[in-house]
């Protein structure tokens, strides 16, 4: 029996509420509360994931049951970040929700209800779910706990600001009454939420700051947490695929007759630009492919290579680019005796460890996919107009994703198991290879970058960096990429925080032959900052300066970032004697709204083989939402970004990506890994980005150690061997 | 049919016998805890034990498990170092995107079972065939010591 059958019912009444208020809240049919709100992007409609029927909400994230479980829905996606445990901390501390309580789920497509404020539509990526999300969904909890605080008072008759909230519980302490939220539900269904409700203050709160426990990591030691690849729907069969091993390449033929008697073997799709053989199991549709005879049409990328791309941006490099920022007179300050040097960086897989893969049945009149996605209503889109159905006729079940870092920013998978799904009676899993999975990415762009600095009394005075490539932004964001401008391309080189009185900064966008590129962990500021920070370094030694002090000298406007440094810097020891064949190197960054400050100690050997000694890291990321995570997402992009730098690197010979799996493309495992130390240094401001930012930092303070160590300036990835061993020259 | 016995329970399998074991354990038994990474071995994301020994299921052909017992992470909590291992891993908080822990807490409980209390070099040499791409390595040593030091 709740409270409320003790008390008037007047309050929720059909008088009370306007049309127009149902319409914006919601009154759930099954007694629930639906509250939402409107984000900047998209516009009020459709209803809100699982929500009883009959509801109406513009936009949702908190669902109350009159049982009183408290189930929020994720408009990011959870691919190992935290976002899940941190994005139910900031709607459950302004809710007042009981923690132990609290359920989540994904969030189902919909760019009009689940836009990323910073983005304008579905996506995770760039760091920003923090960012994006923090003051929108306090609100949407401050609002929700408005109406239920404001149901509990009209009930009892006694002043809402004389009631307070804890655990999922409006309690008025004066007469010691409490209620659940959940015997709240149905009064407070009625009430329109404040559109601006107080939020509150940071000493007040009881779960932001604090190191909670995940709420999505006890399936994932038991084997029960659910990838799209771990789709079973019934009936299911199994494909594997292939593209043409040349990029871009094209069918000409197959002979399937081999593989029909494979045991297990159903049929063999053939398209314009792949085949799949689709079977009963997994090792069937292997074996069936593998038995198939395919004639390929090479296209017009069989002569692309590596080498012609690093010509072609070379080249390109020269060209004027797009300016990205003009400060001062920098053609005057570098007019005479400048110091100049060029860069490169190469292509990059992702490599996510779960292979691109993506469930699908189509039916006359449906299409529904079972897959793990960054960008939802994108993965619903292209179904839609791979099947020519509507939207409403695709459903997206979303899933957790097995590793993202961009690669599933891209809805290539999702629409070549659509268009393999259509040849199907029934569902089916396409999942690729490895090797597909390596040589059928959207890589990192290789990025070619001529610097030009000139020192005058110790410090920077002119400074000049053309960037050249590709632009990502272009083709997965066109609407964002005006008049040749790429905040990705040029982010952090830009906006880097040294003061610099003399600045130019542009960008030549060239689009290497064959080579699709996109979004990867850290992308276009990953790239800069190991450029940026490589090259201060040299200055440093040129200006005969300390790498610490001259970087502090030049960081007067950005106080939390020479906070960062110093307590780094004092961490690691800097300074401190080391071993011979040992050296540190130092980085700094604000990518991503977060100061971040890197110390990494290196010994090269005299065959030239790199051993990580230590990293340490201070970041100042404003309000730490939850404190554990952020040292996770630093030690584990820390350990991406050392992974990249030492061993990634995708080339092209003859039109052919020539890395295929894990022996070719390495990762860093856990006998190479350093000890990583995370000082956390406590602050006031918004939240920043946190997932990108250790990617950021690894490359640039491990290049500058190895320098230490060695004397030798990289100014190519990954790191050579033969460079540091003598071998050869740069 | 092959006759396999996953986490204790005797079960017959229709499926030619050099079928990998990870394709019958995802695909026929529906256990889909044991993940497919690299299919040559190189990742470790598709470990099981076998006899208690930690072996890639994606090379392990299903004639070479008849009458061995076969564990997979769906089952490894029943045993006292399988349960360790997923308790440390949420104590210390070492997962992520979570896709290959099946594999590192595979690989950590069976080192464990043999090793009670591993030094550095033991969880080296155990854990350096697992691949994590989130980096929870740092956090996977610590959780190892951990719970080699749990009752």
């Amino acid at each position: 029996m709740s409270l409320f059958d003790r008390l008037p019912t007047d309050a929720a009444a059909p008088s009370g509420p306007s049309r127009r208020t149902l319409l914006q809240i919601g009154a759930a049919a099954g007694g629930g509360l639906l509250v939402g709100f409107l984000v900047p992007f998209g516009q009020a409609t459709g209803k809100v994931g699982d929500a009883p029927p009959g509801s109406l909400a513009p936009n949702a994230f908190i669902r109350i049951d009159p049982a009183g479980k408290v189930t929020l829905v994720m408009p990011q996606v959870e691919m190992g970040q935290g976002t899940y445990t941190s994005i139910s901390m900031i709607l459950a501390e302004e809710l007042d929700a009981d923690w132990g309580q609290v359920t989540f789920e994904h969030a189902p497509p919909s760019d009009a209800l689940y836009a990323n404020p910073m983005l304008g539509l579905q996506a995770t990526g760039g760091s920003n779910s923090i960012r994006a999300w923090w003051t929108p969904l306090r609100k949407a909890g401050a609002g929700t706990r408005a109406i239920l605080v404001q149901a509990a008072a009209t009930g009892w008759g006694v002043d809402p600001a004389a009631c307070r909230t804890e655990a999922s519980q409006v309690i008025h302490d004066a007469s010691g009454r409490r209620i659940a939220y959940g015997a709240l539900t149905g009064r407070a269904a009625a009430l329109k939420p404040p559109a601006d409700p107080p939020l509150k203050s940071p000493s007040a709160f009881r779960l932001i700051g604090k190191p909670l426990k995940r709420l999505d990591t006890p399936a994932k030691t038991d084997g029960s947490a659910q990838y799209g690849i771990d789709a079973l729907p019934p009936g299911v069969k199994f494909a594997s695929l292939a593209h043409s091993p040349v990029l871009g390449g094209k069918v000409v033929q197959v002979d399937d007759s081999q593989a029909k008697a494979v045991p297990g073997y159903r049929q063999t799709v053939v398209l314009d630009d792949m085949v799949a053989v689709v079977s009963d199991h997994t090792w069937a549709a292997q074996r069936g492919l593998a038995a198939l005879n395919i004639t390929w049409d090479d296209g017009p990328n069989a002569g692309v290579s590596t080498a012609l791309v690093r010509e072609r941006l070379r080249a390109a490099s020269l060209r004027k680019g797009v300016v990205a920022i003009n400060v001062g007179d920098a053609a005057k300050a570098l007019s005479h005796d400048p110091i100049e040097v060029v860069y490169d960086v190469p292509f990059l897989a992702h490599a996510t460890m779960e292979p691109m893969n993506c469930t699908v049945q189509v039916t006359p009149g449906g299409c529904e996919v079972w897959v793990g996605n960054q960008v939802l209503a994108r993965a619903q889109a292209v179904a839609a107009q791979v099947t020519g159905l509507p939207l409403d006729k695709v459903i997206v079940h979303n899933h957790m994703i097995g590793g993202g870092f961009g690669r599933r920013l891209e809805v290539d998978g999702i629409s070549d198991a659509v268009r393999i799904a259509q040849h199907v009676d029934g569902p089916v899993k396409v999942v690729w290879s490895r090797e597909e999975d390596i040589r059928h990415d959207l890589y990192r762009p290789a990025w070619h970058d001529r610097l030009s600095a000139h020192l005058k009394d110790g410090r920077i005075d002119g400074w000049k960096h053309v960037i050249t490539g590709s632009s990502v932004l272009a083709r997965w964001a066109p609407a964002a990429y005006v008049d040749g401008k790429d905040s990705d391309a040029w982010g952090s080189a830009a906006d880097m925080p040294y003061d610099i009185p003399n600045l130019h900064v542009e960008f030549v966008r060239e689009e290497p032959p064959g080579v699709r590129t996109g979004f990867w962990r850290g992308v276009g500021p990953a790239h800069n900052v190991f450029v940026i920070e490589s090259f201060i370094d040299e200055l440093a030694h040129k200006a005969g300066k300390d790498p610490v002090a001259f970087r502090l000298s030049m960081l007067d406007k950005a106080p939390r970032l020479q906070a960062a440094l110093r307590l780094v810097a004092d961490k690691a020891g800097w300074g401190s004697p080391l071993p011979a064949r040992c050296g540190r190197g130092v980085s700094v960054q604000t990518s991503f709204a977060s100061s971040v400050a890197t110390v990494a100690e290196v010994a090269v050997d005299e065959e030239g083989a790199v051993s990580l000694r230590r990293v340490v890291c201070a970041v100042d990321t404003g309000i730490a939402v939850n404190p554990n995570t952020i040292v996770a997402q630093l030690q584990g992009g820390i350990v991406f970004g050392l992974t990249a730098a030492l061993y990634g690197n995708i080339t092209v010979e003859n039109g052919r990506v020539q890395q295929s799996n894990f022996h070719d493309y390495r990762m860093l495992r856990i006998d190479e890994t350093p000890p990583v130390e995370v000082y956390v240094i406590p602050s006031g401001e918004a939240p920043g980005g946190i997932g990108e930012t250790g990617v950021v930092a690894a490359m640039p303070a491990l290049a500058n150690a190895i320098f230490a160590a060695t004397g030798q300036r990289l100014r190519s990835l990954p790191v050579d061997r033969d460079l540091l061993a003598g071998r050869k020259s740069a | 049919m092959a006759k396999l016995t996953i986490n204790g329970q005797a079960l017959e399998v229709d499926a030619p016998p050099d079928m990998p074991l990870l394709w019958v354990l995802r695909d026929l038994l529906k256990l889909t805890g044991t993940k497919f990474g690299c299919g040559i071995a190189q990742c470790g994301a598709c470990t099981v034990h076998v006899d208690g020994t930690p072996l890639r299921s994606c090379m392990l052909p299903i004639s070479a498990v008849e009458g061995r017992a076969v564990t997979t992470i769906e089952g490894v909590g029943a045993t006292p170092a399988g349960r360790k291992v997923q308790q440390a891993w949420l104590d210390l908080e070492v997962i992520q995107c979570g896709y290959c822990q099946s594999g590192q807490i595979m690989s950590a409980a069976a080192l464990l079972a043999g090793t009670p209390n591993p030094q550095d070099a033991d969880i080296n040499a155990a854990m350096a065939g697992n691949i994590c791409r989130c980096g929870t390595y740092v956090r996977i040593r610590e959780a190892i010591k951990y719970a080699a030091k749990a009752v």
